[in-house]
């Protein structure tokens, strides 16, 4: 188990590595990146003493050198907007973003199992066509669209939940629940696909003769083998749900990371969306990591590999 | 994690190589078309795809008013006022109209992407796959990280450096995109050169590329062709979104997102400017996952049991 | 009424499969009894209803596919087709038990043996953990687990294929069932583990005084093991007769193929020809109107193209063949 987490551990690295190598080359797609961070107005000089202040004027290595060091001492520099260290205002923003993702996480999870479990025992049924066209609903629905429509019933037509702003659970339940959508939709669709297939398992079938009576072989046993898979899927759903609320944020104005790295992208700020971007990959990768690790302590046929 | 992220791709993709069907094309195009009516989402599917296409097409032409045509006097009609059957915008626009002409971008920024991401994604994939070694090691990883990052975050960030525009979101998307094919191409590609028939060729020295073009990739044509659909509609809604934020196509050019934005403002009193372009885009990615649905069924013999 | 040697009574037994493709007779009117302390072999090639037979004694078939469209299954006076889920539960793993063929998937994987060999103690006793746990333990000794106790916490992947059909057994003898039905136990294992396993469903058998319905395709398990014997053939019994009659006195056509396309000596010692029943198993939907085996038979006249032969009762056995026309009694 040991040796697992240290491979992990150093692949997890590798990930971050190249996440760096990308963003380094993403910055310099329209070759120099000095006009992203000067407003339009910049005058000559302006711009060429920032390029020699930043050192894009240096080889290309020597470059990604420096970068490589900014990254690893958590140096992103300071935000051109509001003069402050970059790091600490993607910090502080980051457990808003987080308290979303993952309040979203655990709707998707608590509405996709009941339905897919039912959907998937009760297949061909009622239950099942609606089951079935919840999941494609919400997979095709736009998440922000999703946000509006929910703001105009239930914030402006009958005035349950606050329409945006952030800081209590009254406000959280509108945004997770429009970010859980398609995670939800993408959830009951594998847990439907994934009972069914379990359901015809000999060991089902090995159960059944023992006597045990069918919601004990339902959420007992086949959930079991159900949810193990699950996990990966709604671990590797954690990176598309933190990508997502950065819509999400901007729909329902929620103080998160999202919001400050649209600000930041809009202000052409980009030693902030420089920092925010690297935080969502490195939480992607770190959630991943756990993912994988607690993947291998529900799953015993992967423990004693 | 590569090899835990590739299980879950070929779930929600599940590869099977193409059946042949025997006969001239005329009696194949019969063969689908009957499969399309016996199979009931598939068809009210490709129903919904085919009116939203011809609408694209013929847009402007069947559009009542000119979408760009102001008149305040005539501003936030609601729905089935006089003349505007789905009301006006805040600059008194007909908003039937602007979706009716909103629907070429859209579907052109999906065409566009996908065979863009297509073609490269196939032929990094093919070369991965193919050639393996240290240059797939290297097109592995960069594919895994970019896979694990947010989609529409990447999205967003390319189109932050590089600017607004529709060529610029397209080439933001294919960017972004790419990965999902060559993944795919890339596992489909190593369980081929297993086949025999390809080992064969080898062994009887046929040349490289002809090897993967006559054996190769009509075998990729299912697993493409699936993706492809499915991956259409996300590029739209990535679209859409991307331009609800502001960072796509620029107003006065009416595309669906952007009027999403202009609506937003008006939530609390004019519900049908947030309303109707929303329903044109989800009509649009359930039309297309419908019939992604079907051609999966009807392409994959596997898929079917 | 069975008397009261007889466990278990199979009255004309009909189960048929309604499947898009039109009805498909799985078994078509099956009888037969199982006494007390006895093993009845049900044999035949795959496809012939024996295995459909055995879930439908267990209530096992898959509902919405399979349903009994007649007859009866009486066990200890209780007609199974009659009652209730809930009471058929409490006879299923309790007075009733089965063990199925591929012990490589019959465990499930994400429980421990511990996990899985509790359940039935749960359904049919009121015993604690740890009355439980000693139970187990005592049942996993007595199929032959070595070191039951760690075995108990293992999980299925860990074991070997022999280990996991002891495994299978002892989830079956739990609650001391009266009847067993054995579905091919032996068929996916290796051939010395084959034996060790007969020996211990025989044993255990001998010792509990438990009835056995044991299905398999393999004669050589069928002479090794049962006091009786059913040969199937396509939904319908073709021959049945006590374990030597069939060995020594076959009647029926198909019977007398089965046993010369098994190997082994013949009485001078020498090796005999291996002989194969030509043809295979008619297709469901493609029934002879006639005898079912008729297509196969090397005996067959042209009677047996047009009409179903009745089963008639003979000396020693019954037989389902036009040929014992003149030489038996018509019972069906």
């Amino acid at each position: 188990m040991l040796g697992y987490i240290l491979k992990r551990g150093v692949q997890t690295l590798i990930v971050l590595f190249i996440t760096v190598v990308l963003v380094f080359f993403i910055i310099r797609l329209t070759g120099d990146p000095t006009y992203l961070y000067m407003p339009d107005d910049a005058t000559d000089e302006m711009v060429e003493e920032f390029r020699k202040q930043m050192g894009f004027d240096r080889p290309m290595y020597m470059q990604f050198g420096n970068f490589l060091k900014d990254v690893v001492t958590g140096d992103f520099g300071e935000s051109i907007m509001y003069r402050q260290d970059a790091l600490s205002m993607v910090l502080a923003k980051l457990p808003a973003t987080f308290q979303l993702a993952f309040g979203a996480l655990f709707i998707a999870i608590m509405v996709a199992i009941p339905i897919g479990v039912i959907s998937a025992y009760k297949q061909n049924t009622i239950f099942d066509r609606i089951g079935t066209g919840f999941t494609i609903v919400g997979q095709a629905i736009p998440g922000f669209w999703l946000g509006l429509l929910l703001i105009l019933l239930f914030s402006v037509t009958i005035k349950l939940f606050p329409s945006g702003g952030g800081g209590s659970v009254l406000h959280l339940i509108l945004p997770a629940v429009t970010l859980a959508a398609h995670s939800a939709a993408r959830f009951a669709r594998f847990t439907r696909s994934t009972m069914l297939d379990v359901l015809r398992k000999d060991y089902i079938r090995t159960v059944k003769s023992t006597g045990a009576p069918m919601y004990s072989i339902l959420y007992k046993y086949a959930l079991k083998n159900t949810l193990i898979p699950l996990i990966t899927i709604a671990a590797l759903d954690l990176g598309v749900l933190l990508g997502g609320a950065v819509i999400i944020e901007f729909v329902f104005s929620w103080p998160g990371l999202g919001q400050l790295l649209l600000n930041a992208m809009m202000g052409r700020d980009f030693p902030v969306v420089i920092a925010g971007v690297f935080f969502i990959a490195l939480s992607v990768s770190v959630i991943n990591f756990f993912a994988d690790i607690l993947y291998g302590l529900v799953n015993p046929q992967v423990r004693l590999k | 994690m590569a090899k835990k992220l590739e299980d879950v791709q070929t779930q929600q993709v599940t590869v099977v190589q193409t059946s042949q069907i025997k006969g001239s094309k005329k009696s194949k195009f019969n063969y689908y078309l009957k499969e399309l009516i016996h199979h009931p989402s598939g068809f009210t599917g490709a129903i919904i795809l085919v009116i939203v296409i011809l609408v694209g097409i013929f847009g402007k032409m069947i559009a009542p008013y000119d979408p760009m045509a102001m008149d305040l006097g005539l501003k936030l009609l609601p729905p089935l006022s006089e003349g505007h059957i789905l009301g006006t915008d805040q600059l008194g626009r007909d908003i039937l109209s602007r979706i009716i002409v909103g629907t070429r971008v859209s579907l052109i920024i999906g065409g566009v992407t996908v065979i863009g991401a297509g073609i490269i994604g196939t032929v990094i994939g093919i070369i991965s796959g193919y050639f393996r070694g240290w240059i797939d090691a290297v097109i592995m990883r960069i594919v895994d990280v970019t896979l694990s990052f947010p989609f529409i975050l990447m999205v967003l960030v390319i189109s932050t450096v590089l600017g607004a525009g529709l060529k610029n979101i397209i080439f933001a998307l294919i960017i972004a995109g790419w990965v999902a094919f060559a993944r795919i191409v890339r596992s489909e590609v190593l369980a081929l050169r297993e086949k025999e028939f390809i080992i064969a060729s080898i062994a009887t020295g046929v040349p490289r590329w002809e090897i993967i073009v006559k054996h190769i990739l009509p075998n990729l044509f299912t697993p493409i062709i699936v993706l492809a659909s499915l991956q259409t509609a996300n590029y739209i809604i990535a679209e859409a979104g991307v331009s609800f934020l502001g960072f796509g196509i620029q107003p006065p050019t009416p595309a669906w997102g952007n009027m999403l934005s202009e609506g937003r403002d008006f939530i609390f009193s004019s519900w049908w400017l947030i309303t109707f372009p929303g329903i044109a885009i989800l009509l649009t990615t359930l039309g297309i996952n419908l019939v992604g649905d079907w051609l999966r069924d009807v392409l994959d013999p596997e898929y079917k049991k | 009424m069975p008397n009261g040697d007889v466990v278990l009574k199979v009255n004309n037994l009909k189960t048929y499969f309604h499947t898009s493709r039109g009805t498909i007779k799985a078994v078509d009117g099956v009888d037969f009894e199982v006494k007390k302390g006895k093993t009845v072999g049900l044999v035949g090639e795959s496809g012939c209803g024996k295995s459909v037979t055995s879930l439908s004694i267990m209530g096992l078939l898959p509902k919405h596919l399979a349903k009994i469209e007649d007859g009866g299954i009486n066990f200890n006076g209780v007609d199974l087709t009659n009652i209730s889920d809930r009471e058929l539960r409490g006879i299923r793993g309790n007075e009733i038990s089965m063990i199925f063929q591929e012990p490589m998937t019959s465990l499930n994987p994400v429980f421990t043996i511990g996990q899985q060999l509790s359940e039935p103690l749960k359904q049919h006793t009121k015993m604690n953990k740890l009355e439980k746990k000693k139970r187990i333990i005592e049942i996993l000794t007595l199929v032959g687990i070595p070191r039951p106790e760690g075995v108990y916490s293992q999980y299925p992947h860990q074991l070997s294929g022999g280990m996991r059909q002891r495994v299978m057994i002892s989830l079956a003898m739990l609650c001391n069932p009266k009847l067993l039905i054995a579905d091919e136990p032996t068929t996916a294992l290796d051939v010395t583990i084959q034996a060790q396993i007969l020996e211990l469903i025989k044993e255990i058998k001998d010792r509990t005084n438990m009835s056995v319905v044991l299905i398999t395709h393999d004669l050589g398990v069928v002479a090794e093991m049962c006091d009786e014997v059913i040969i199937m053939y396509a939904g319908k019994i073709v021959e049945k007769a006590d374990v030597k009659t069939i060995f020594n006195l076959p009647k029926h056509p198909y019977t007398k193929g089965l046993l010369k396309s098994r190997p082994g000596m013949s009485q001078s010692g020498r090796k005999q020809k291996l002989e194969s029943i030509p043809g295979s198993v008619p297709r469901p939907d493609e029934m002879p109107i006639g005898c079912t085996f008729a297509p196969r038979c090397p005996f067959a006249m042209e009677k047996c193209f047009s009409e179903k032969p009745p089963l008639y009762q003979l000396e020693k056995q019954v037989s389902r063949c036009w040929l014992h026309e003149n030489e038996g009694k018509e019972i069906f």
